[in-house]
């Protein structure tokens, strides 16, 4: 797994793509499958590389994504 | 026992209010009503309350749902038309189950009207003068003395019930003079804990959520029972009202607030012309007492409402009484005050 | 390590919104909840939501909060921060709501100097009632009531609330931001946090406008809007600040 990476709430997700636009390096992608709702949840195709600047948890207008980076090395 | 001081109507409602615990008052400046808010202007800065004149009777009646939310205790004050602008907030106010007293001191109407004295804002104040399934508690006093008395149960109503109680006054009592004697000062502690609903912080607790709104109908509809069995409990415990003469009347009178008290003159007059006269006097409005009126009219020949209105209460009458006496209406409005000579002579007509 | 760095604010209840894909009051939400969570005052917050889309903020946040009716939300604030000064009271409130029915309201609290917080969110149109004209429709725009386009001569001029707002003597800090890109959520952001600051110091009335899109209402996608928000209406409304009478807040 990267060292920065995000984790959507599926069911939160509205399918909007907002955070899809806005992520820098094109990481985020629709998924086939519906949620309960009936919408294509975003989802992270390309966790590699991320680099975890949180444009995409800032654009979200659902809170459906919590951002991990990594902070400092072990 | 406290000596009696002579107070304008107004300013005597507006003490009874400081001395019943309210601390926190919102208005608008309406003739005759306005001695009210310019003594409260003056006097809660000397209790450390809060006084603050509102942009509008709209603005004032949500500044009291607002400082109603908190819970502690809180009024306006207004006369016709303002009362009419904050109807919306009445009924969320009532929505919401809050806690608040308005006193209504009304004047002639519709529209602008004039500023004389009427009674014309009864269904306005009984019959729901804005949107929805709800009720004041409705008190009309028939003497500066009982405004003041008054005060102090409308504040514990609205606290105990959780609604808002109006003290339905007229210019004539806004207005004129009188000797008062003032009750203590209410000591609020253990009388007036909201701490399980009120909006001060969500310290160490759920947060509380103050509201009349609910999107699904099947809890709307409950909420709405829920308030229909508290005017349940409200009709069996605080009907309140005042007889004068009725043990051998043959003739029965029937006034709130002003009229009530120049109809007692009437009785007076028509006992010493040896007519068997008694009066019936609603002091609650809303609840009204029905049962009472109909019982203390057994016997009676017939019934003459008198109003400065022309005809509002006398609906209720006819109610209570279900037809087994013959109502009759005398009625004047406009801000005319009808005379005792006048009912009187109204009176005769029908003996 | 790894750590979760960005994650959903404490001080939203865990409910999920009720708004459309894409509404700008989701992001708007979070940034009032982050801000709670920062000044550690969710304890001691009221909310007072509108009549409008967010009419269930109140349900939205874990803070102590209620309805006002349409527009009259600053008046009910003002109720709750007179009976308790130490507390901290916001409005949180639409174009309809503030520009329209309550723009009374909004003037007289500002200019009182009212010691709380409003966030009006300007999305130019009624989105709650189904995409009627606002006071802030732009001219040409088609609503459900400006079927033709707005026209001046009828239907008046788009109206600046800030611009009106900044001439009030008690309104000591208001700015207008969008949150059309992640840039301007960080502005925005700041914006916010300082309008519950200048409330916690207790200087007076602070208001910040946030350009807010509604994808419903005006018939275009998410990532549409979003470009018709920064190519339309940050025209008509320059983003910027209008009162700073606080400086630097720390
Ligand atoms: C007194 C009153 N008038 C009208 C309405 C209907 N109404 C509900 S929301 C709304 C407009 C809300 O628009 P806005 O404030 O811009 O909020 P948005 O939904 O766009 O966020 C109206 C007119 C109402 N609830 N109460
Ligand atoms: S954190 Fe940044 S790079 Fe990673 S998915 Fe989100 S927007 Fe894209
Ligand atoms: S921004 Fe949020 S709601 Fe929209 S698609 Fe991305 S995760 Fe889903
Ligand atoms: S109608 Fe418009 S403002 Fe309302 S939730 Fe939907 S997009 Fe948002
Ligand atoms: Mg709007």
């Amino acid at each position: 797994m990267s060292k920065n990476f995000v984790k959507i709430d599926e069911e939160r997700c509205k399918g909007c793509g907002l955070c899809i636009n806005f992520c820098p390096k094109k990481v985020l992608s629709f998924s086939e499958k519906f949620n309960s709702k009936g919408y294509h949840p975003a989802r992270q195709h390309d966790p590699d590389n991320c680099i975890g600047c949180g444009f995409c948890y800032m654009m979200c207008p659902d809170t459906a994504i919590t951002v991990f980076k990594e902070t400092a090395k072990v | 026992m406290a000596e009696k001081v002579m107070v304008k109507g107004n300013e005597a409602m507006a003490e009874a209010a400081v001395r019943a615990g309210c601390r926190i008052y919102f208005g608008y400046p309406i003739t005759p009503q306005s001695e009210f808010i310019e003594y409260m202007a003056r006097r809660m800065p000397q209790i450390e309350g809060v006084f603050l004149q509102s942009e509008s009777e709209v603005a004032a009646v949500n500044m009291v749902y607002g400082a109603a939310c908190t819970g502690n205790r809180v009024m306006t004050s207004t006369s016709s038309p303002g009362f009419s602008l904050m109807q919306e907030g009445v009924s969320y106010i009532a929505g919401a189950m809050l806690p608040a007293v308005f006193v209504n001191v009304v004047r002639g109407g519709p529209g602008l009207g004039d500023i004389q004295p009427a009674q014309s804002d009864y269904f306005q104040a009984t019959k729901g003068g804005a949107h929805g399934d709800y009720h004041l508690i409705v008190l009309a006093p028939g003497s500066i003395q009982e405004s003041v008395d008054l005060m102090e149960d409308a504040f514990r109503m609205a606290d105990e019930y959780r609604m808002p109680v109006l003290i339905l006054a007229d210019g004539m009592l806004g207005q004129m003079m009188e000797p008062v004697e003032f009750p203590e000062f209410v000591k609020l502690e253990g009388i007036n804990d909201h701490s399980a609903w009120a909006l001060r912080g969500a310290t160490g607790r759920e947060a509380n959520k103050v509201t009349s709104f609910d999107i699904d109908p099947v809890n709307l509809e409950k909420m709405n029972i829920f308030i229909q069995e508290i005017y349940k409990r409200i009709k069996a415990k605080e009907v309140r009202y005042e007889t004068i003469g009725l043990e051998d009347a043959e003739y029965m009178l029937v006034g709130y607030g002003t009229m009530g008290r120049i109809l007692g003159s009437v009785v007076k007059l028509a006992r010493s012309k040896g007519i068997k006269v008694g009066l019936f006097r609603p002091i609650t409005l809303w609840p009204f007492p029905y049962a009472e009126l109909k019982k203390a009219a057994e016997g009676v020949k017939t019934i003459l409402t008198v109003e400065m209105s022309m005809g509002q209460m006398v609906e209720d009458v006819r109610l209570a009484v279900e037809g087994s006496v013959p109502v009759q209406f005398y009625g004047r409005t406009g801000g005319m005050v009808p005379t005792p000579d006048e009912v009187l002579a109204e009176l005769l007509k029908h003996v | 390590m790894t750590e979760a760095t960005y994650k959903r604010p404490e001080s939203l209840a865990k409910r999920e919104f009720s708004y459309c894909p894409g509404c700008h009051h989701g992001i708007i939400h979070r940034l009032v909840a982050e801000t709670i969570d920062e000044l550690s005052i969710r304890e001691k917050t009221l909310m007072v939501a509108p009549v409008g889309c967010s009419v269930f903020a109140y349900e939205f946040f874990d803070v102590d909060g209620t309805v006002a009716p349409h527009g009259r939300a600053p008046a009910v604030a003002t109720g709750m921060k007179r009976s308790l000064p130490d507390r901290v009271v916001f409005t949180y409130q639409g174009d309809g709501d503030l520009a329209a029915i309550g723009t009374a309201e909004i003037v007289h609290a500002a200019n009182r100097g009212e010691k709380i917080t409003t966030i009006f969110v300007n999305n130019a149109i009624y989105g709650m009632t189904g995409g009627q004209m606002a006071p802030t429709t732009l001219l040409g725009m088609k609503t459900t009531t400006s079927p033709y386009g707005r026209k001046s001569e009828t239907e008046g001029f788009p109206l600046h609330v800030s611009e009106l707002l900044k001439e009030t003597a008690g309104i000591v800090y208001l700015e207008r931001v969008a949150v059309s890109s992640p840039q301007e959520v960080r502005k925005a952001k700041a914006a916010i946090k300082k309008a519950f600051t200048v409330q916690l110091k207790g200087l007076g009335f602070a208001m910040v406008e946030v350009l807010s899109t509604c994808p419903t209402n005006w018939g275009l996608s998410p990532v549409e809007s979003i470009k018709w928000l920064n190519e339309n209406m940050k025209k008509e409304y320059p983003l910027g600040v209008f009162v700073d009478k606080v400086g630097d807040l720390k």
